[in-house]
């Protein structure tokens, strides 16, 4: 097992959105930390550093995690995706990005990065994901603007929609 | 001439939601820093009311990395209070000064390479505090015993006022009945989901101050924070970030921190960057305000309400913070809400206890007010023998009244509150809702109808705050009133088209809107128009009422664009008028082109006109101002300072909302179901659909989580006990449902697009509403407390509670304040009970057996004192214990006092252990009761039951493993202690 030293910075390296990166951590620095302030990648936002809001959500290794609940030392040599990762190229909009503004499924946008990040898991792994279940892993999620059905209208539309095969909404 | 109902947009997809959408928001968090930012972390009080006896900062000063530590001496030294709303000796400061009065306090500011630093040291900054009793109750605050918050004020009453209108002693008097009710709002907000954040400059050479905040306004505030800070108002700048990640009025609240920031940043020396975590920001941002309302209505036999009489008891913290008194006095045009009653009478006293000071929050007065005016509408209905539907369309205001002058002074612009009733009846399936709850109380089941009526006003008379002084005061102060609006238009040498906005938007679309809007009148297209929202008080045109607020944006905002944009239009008009040898009349604006009415053929390109100023002045007509940059001011002249007689119109707008609602309440378990949820808007001209929409399902989800949900709970003794998410649940998809919304219009006279504001309506309505279901659920007229959750509903619901199943566990005792914990457990040692005895009374005994524990002194005879780092969940910290040991029978048994305090909380309790020979050593039983406060307690019970019981378990395990004869020396002091 890897020892780490408290005070001193360790290289952490990750392939984050496709990209091999690396910063410096203490043992001791969130990963929601790193992210935003080590690496830049701002998308991923923080709400509560306790692993209720859901806002810091991402995908590690493939799977939905709270980052907030992570430290980045924990994560050297994993595969990390977040909300930067989800719109096809720069300048446009995944199915489920543009199913979101269509339907107002978002005011300030805030808590919306990591919602995004658990909609996109889910409807890749459930394509046939009805309400119930979309509501069911919304619920993972606080959104104060909202008030939750839009975004739901906004899933259960880009689900059709990728069911069908268009990949541009 | 464009009419205002063509500046709709439904189908305008939103600007701001590609960056949005993408983690290309631009936050306050995500936005770069100067470079040689330091970060700050803020020492909060563990105490709700307590003197600061010494703030000890030298151990935190030699921590690397740490550049300064500020407390209050700094504060008061290069600041002044901040400005109270009435004329009492009150001093507010945005870090103690002296003496703390909440729980979350700020006590101390470090400032340090790294928020991570920062916190490490607020470890190692010691407080010392003599404890006072708190004042918890606003009640029990206006006693003529309870302690004194504020010691220049010899009570803890801030204010109070009465009015009288009409003649409400002979309505009174004439009445066939007299109906009353007492309620009792709690505490709750819209948190939003970012929390504060500051980062802030200080130029010495000016003596200047820049400052970057999430503030949201009312720019008022900037007033208060200048003269704070000692400077006039352009040694201030104050920016906020493009995105504000929602705000729902909690977002005021950031301003003590922007003086606190300011300050820390001229400490050190260097540009300061705060970002409040979530702890931080439950416990002490900013709360609405809890009140007690008693409410007396005259009432004729057929259920018409001749008279109210209002007493008002709310409770504003632990000092009286601006804009407060504002959430009592913004409703006080409406406080005969949507009813005709013609006599009012109101006592309003304002009141400190030992809670976070509060401010605003979405619905500001609203849900506090028609929470006890509609269950008082149902209650006169049940003592009548009436319909509560029949009482409530027997007093609205009718239709043909407006402009409806309230008794209380506020002007209802415009309203059809019968047709409006009328089509939510009918189009909301009332009669269906009927029959339903008819079949499902002929099953046995708790199902229950409730009703509410509102008038949602909006953009608040700047003016209106001053009804909370007396007539001579204001005299004396001089008038207020107004809500002066602005906005930007600017045409560049492109001939593209900008505009600045000041109403520093959370999420709300008012980029969408007001392009749309410019772009209508313009006769371009929409995308071609950039606005900007983030705002600049160096830079941009502004005046006090700008911010993000009382759901000015569509009704003032817009107006004030509106009017900038017919400006540029009209000037443009002109200056094409000449190249197209037309009237300016007669010019027609379309498609990015410029025409003389009837010959679209013979058109200038919009961008040749919009850049002429620039390229050719000289070209303009004669005496004609460039048509560059239009600044437009719009204040409504119907908002006028209060009467002599204290008539006041506090809103310029006033939307109507009828709400009806069938719930259903679970026997067994006490949950509420809503069944269906019908909510009627009539707010003027809707400008956007789409977003209108939006604003009505979030109020509803915020008023959901305040309906069953959500408090901002204290022990009796001052501890704040909700600290987190889990502690105050914030409503998920799974608990809001999905309203049917209903709207007629009927548009405003008195704003420049027909529009009223909308997005606070429900948190008004649907509280009310859903506890008016609730009781009549219930058949019962009880006292509904918010929020209904379970616990409070089972009793009410009656009949036996079920057993637990068999092997659970007993119900812990409840908690009579704070966090009560209690314990009991016995331990084997192998040793003999004298031995036993020897180690618990030596101090490096006790050091190594104590967990977590670096030090432990004997400072008298059988009084130790330790120094402890203990872990609770996510909130762990360093602690000086104190225990003294009484009743000491030696070997048998012993008593332990103690009390533990830190930043991060308080304790203190009782053990008691005896040892009695058992085979092989010693049995040692223990039993222990003990409070916890502070910071800890508000990490939830759950957490601390389990901790307790661990700690004090690895105490007693450590304890066996020393006797057992770990430590040769240890082992060696015992034999010699048995020789």
């Amino acid at each position: 097992m890897t020892t780490l030293a408290a005070t001193e910075t360790h290289t952490v390296r990750v392939r984050l959105n496709g990209r091999a990166v690396e910063g410096r951590a203490t043992p001791r620095m969130l990963l929601t930390d790193f992210l935003r302030h080590e690496l830049h990648a701002t998308g991923t936002h923080v709400g509560c550093e306790h692993g209720v809001c859901g806002a810091c959500t991402i995908r590690i290794d493939g799977a939905l995690a709270r980052s907030c609940l992570a430290y980045a030392v924990q994560v050297d040599g994993a595969t990390i995706e977040t909300v930067e990762s989800l719109a096809p190229e720069r300048g446009r909009l995944s199915v489920l990005q543009t199913a979101f503004q269509r339907h107002h499924a978002l005011q300030c946008g805030f808590c919306t990065a990591g919602i995004l990040m658990s909609l996109d898991t889910l409807l890749g792994a459930e394509p046939d994901a009805g309400e119930d279940r979309i509501r069911e892993v919304l619920a993972g999620h606080l959104c104060r603007c909202t008030g939750y059905q839009p975004i739901i209208r906004a899933a259960l539309d880009a689900a059709a929609r990728l069911r069908e095969g268009d990949a541009d909404a | 001439m464009l009419d205002a109902c063509d500046h709709r947009s439904e189908d305008t997809l939103r600007v701001e939601d590609p960056p949005l959408l993408t983690g290309a928001g631009a936050f306050i968090d995500d936005l770069g820093t100067p470079p040689g930012t330091l970060h700050a972390a803020i020492l909060r009080a563990p105490h709700a009311h307590a003197l600061i006896e010494g703030i000890d900062v030298g151990e935190a000063l030699t921590l690397p990395g740490v550049s300064a530590v500020l407390t209050g001496d700094d504060v008061r030294r290069l600041s002044r209070p901040l400005m109270v709303g009435v004329k009492a000796p009150i001093e507010a400061w945005p870090l103690a000064v002296g003496k703390v009065r909440y729980a979350g306090e700020p006590v101390a500011v470090v400032v340090a390479e790294s928020r991570y630093v920062a916190e490490d040291a607020l470890d190692l900054i010691h407080v010392s505090y003599r404890r006072l009793p708190p004042v918890m109750d606003p009640e029990r605050a206006l006693a003529d015993d309870a302690p004194a918050l504020h010691e220049r004020l010899d009570s803890n009453l801030a204010s109070e006022r009465h009015f009288r209108y009409g003649d409400p002693e002979a309505a009174f008097a004439r009445a066939a009945h007299e109906v009353a009710i007492t309620v009792r709002y709690p505490r709750n907000a819209v948190t939003p989901i970012e929390t504060y954040g500051v980062v802030a400059q200080y130029d010495p050479h000016e003596d200047a101050y820049d400052v970057l905040a999430n503030f949201q306004g009312p720019f008022s505030i900037h007033a208060v924070l200048s003269r704070a800070l000692d400077v006039p108002g352009n040694r201030l700048r104050l920016r906020t970030p493009p995105d504000s990640g929602g705000s729902f009025g909690i977002k005021q609240g950031v301003f003590p921190y922007i003086v606190l920031m300011a300050l820390a940043a001229r400490v050190a020396g260097a540009p300061v960057k705060w970002i409040e975590d979530r702890l931080e920001h439950l416990t002490a941002s900013v709360s609405a305000t809890n009140r007690v309302a008693t409410l007396r209505a005259a009432v004729e036999a057929d259920g018409r309400v001749t008279a109210l009489d209002l007493d008002q008891i709310e409770d504003v913290g632990a000092c009286l913070r601006a804009p407060e008194p504002a959430t009592l006095y913004r409703m006080h045009g409406n406080y005969t809400g949507a009813y005709a009653i013609p006599n009012l009478a109101i006592r309003n006293r304002l009141v400190m206890t030992n809670k976070t000071p509060t401010g605003l929050n979405r619905g500001f007065g609203g849900p506090q007010m028609y929470f006890a005016l509609e269950r008082l509408m149902r209650r006169i209905a049940l003592e009548l023998g009436l319909d509560p539907l029949d009482v409530i369309r027997r007093n609205l205001i009718p239709a043909d009244a407006f402009p409806y002058t309230t008794a209380s002074g506020a002007q209802y612009d415009s309203g059809d509150y019968q047709t409006a009733v009328a089509t939510a009846l009918e189009d909301g399936g009332y009669a269906a809702l009927l029959e339903r709850r008819e079949a499902a109380r002929a099953e046995g089941r708790l199902y229950g109808i409730g009703l509410a009526a509102v008038v949602e006003p909006s953009v608040s008379n700047m003016g209106y705050l001053s009804t909370a002084l007396t007539p001579e005061e204001r005299a004396k102060a001089g008038p207020k009133n107004g809500a002066q609006a602005a906005a930007t238009i600017d045409l560049d040498p492109t001939g593209a088209v900008s505009v600045q906005l000041d109403s520093v938007p959370q999420g709300q679309g008012h980029r969408t809107v007001a392009a749309r809007l410019v772009a209508d009148i313009l006769g371009i297209d929409p995308n071609t128009v950039r606005v900007i929202a983030e705002f600049d008080t160096a830079k941009d045109a502004w005046s006090i009422a700008a911010g993000n607020y009382s759901s000015r944006f569509a009704a003032a905002s817009v107006g004030a664009v509106k009017i900038a944009a017919e400006r540029l239009r009209d000037r443009l008009a002109r200056i094409a008028a000449t190249q197209l040898n037309a009237p300016a009349e007669a010019v027609v604006f379309e498609d990015g082109r410029i025409f003389a009415e009837g010959n679209p053929d013979n058109a200038v390109p919009f961008a040749r006109v919009a850049s002429a100023s620039h390229w050719a002045p000289g070209t303009l007509p004669d005496g004609m101002a460039e048509a560059i940059r239009e600044t437009a001011f719009w204040t409504p002249p119907e908002l006028a300072a209060p009467t002599p007689e204290d008539g006041i119109n506090s809103s310029l707008c006033h939307a109507f909302i009828f709400d009806f609602c069938g719930i259903e309440i679970d026997r067994t378990t006490g949950q509420v179901h809503v069944d269906r949820y019908v909510t009627m808007h009539d707010c003027g001209r809707v400008l956007h659909a789409g977003m209108v929409e939006g604003q009505i399902r979030g109020a509803y989800a915020n008023a959901i989580g305040a309906t069953f949900y959500e408090e901002y709970a204290y022990g009796d003794d001052g501890a704040f006990l909700a600290g987190t998410f889990a502690d105050y649940p914030v409503p998920t998809a799974m608990e809001v449902s999905d309203p049917l919304i209903l709207h007629i219009e009927t548009p405003s006279p008195v704003t420049p697009t027909g529009a009223k504001g909308v997005g606070e309506g429900n948190c008004m309505s649907t509280p009310v509403c859903l506890a008016n279901g609730v009781a009549d659920a219930l058949g019962s007229e009880a006292d509904l407390v918010l929020p209904l959750s379970p616990a409070r509903l089972m009793p009410l619901i009656g009949g036996e509670e079920p057993q637990p199943p068999a092997g659970a566990a007993p119900r812990p005792e409840p908690a009579s304040g704070g966090r009560t914990l209690t314990g009991s457990g016995s331990a084997q040692v192998a040793a003999s009970p004298q031995d036993v005895w020897e180690m618990l009374l030596d101090p490096q005994t006790l050091k190594s057996i104590i967990p977590g524990c670096h030090a432990v002194e004997e400072v008298a005879p059988h009084i130790f004192r330790a120094d402890v780092t203990l872990g609770v969940g996510p909130v762990k910290g360093r602690y000086i214990a104190r225990v003294a040991l009484r009743d000491l029978d030696p070997p048998n048994s012993v008593l332990l006092e103690g009390e533990v305090n830190g930043a991060l909380g308080t304790g203190g309790g009782t053990g008691h252990v005896t040892l009695t020979p058992a085979e092989g050593g010693t049995t040692l039983a223990y039993r222990y009761e003990a409070e916890v406060g502070g910071k800890v307690a508000s990490v939830g019970g759950r957490l601390l039951d389990g901790a307790a019981k661990i700690v004090i378990g690895q105490f007693f395990e450590a304890l066996g493993r020393q006797a057992g004869g770990a430590k040769p020396g240890l082992l060696a002091r015992l034999f010699g202690g048995r020789s």
